[in-house]
């Protein structure tokens, strides 16, 4: 299984709407990296809107790809963390430091365009 | 209402099974969805600390009753090696694996009842419960 990522002028999009074992979210890691290199993109929202729960290993996943991705110069943005998913993140005692986050889907492009204007 | 349902954890796909069973029970039995989102992330960090510490072992999850309430019990089993310092493990922090999992005291947070069995070389039995609020 693989997760779609979807390019949009100088952005590129996923919305992550699969349950994730451990294969599909490593596999992400790599399509997501390939991508930004391929197309030269210089932001990426990850849309989380469809995900009702993220354990430790997949909150790793996804804080490492942010870091991975800002090594090669693109900006992330996560965006449409359930509260379910926010509650038990920090029930779990997990904190994804630097990692930018937006409401929506909307308001993530907003973020990034600002990040990347300055 | 069903009686005890397992699932073997042998492989990360199993994880992924343990997780669905979990989300599915809860929310049969009329759990939150935040409850549910704490029982299932609690299914899948006790299912990967049995991959990645035992290899193999089993989770069982079923309705219980108590006089005036009903919940859902989780029972992680496996007869891998064991924990050598269980009070080690409950420290936040504490990590074998180099921070793969969010560790047993993050488990205990997201349930209502935590109990832990385990013995070295024999094995490690983990018992679960979220009462219905």
């Amino acid at each position: 299984m693989r997760i779609p990522i979807l390019k949009l002028h100088e952005y590129l999009l996923i919305s992550i709407q699969m349950e994730l074992d451990d294969m599909t979210a490593l596999q992400f890691q790599e399509d997501l990296l390939n991508k930004i290199h391929d197309t030269g993109a210089r932001g990426v929202v990850i849309d989380l809107t469809s995900v009702d729960m993220v354990d430790s290993f997949i909150a790793k996943v996804l804080g490492d790809v942010v870091k991975m991705s800002n090594l090669m110069g693109a900006k992330v943005v996560m965006t449409g963390i359930q509260p379910p998913v926010a509650i038990t993140l920090i029930d779990l005692g997990i904190v994804m430091r630097d990692v930018p986050t937006a409401l929506d889907l909307e308001q993530g492009l907003d973020k990034l365009q600002q990040e990347l204007e300055v | 209402m069903a009686a005890q349902t397992c699932v073997d954890v042998r492989n990360e796909w199993d994880i992924v099974s343990a997780r669905q069973l979990g989300r599915d029970l809860s929310k049969e039995l009329g759990f939150s969805s935040v409850d549910q989102a704490r029982i299932t992330t609690a299914i899948s960090e006790l299912a990967r600390n049995i991959y990645l510490y035992a290899g193999k072992g089993k989770v069982c999850i079923e309705p219980v009753k108590d006089v005036n309430r009903s919940g859902l019990q989780i029972i992680a089993s496996d007869t891998g090696p064991g924990i050598q310092d269980i009070r080690k493990v409950m420290q936040d922090g504490f990590t074998t694996s180099g921070g793969l999992g969010a560790g047993l005291p993050g488990v205990k947070r997201l349930m209502d009842e935590f109990s832990i069995n385990s013995s070295v070389d024999i094995g490690t039995e983990i018992l679960i419960t979220k009462w219905l609020r």
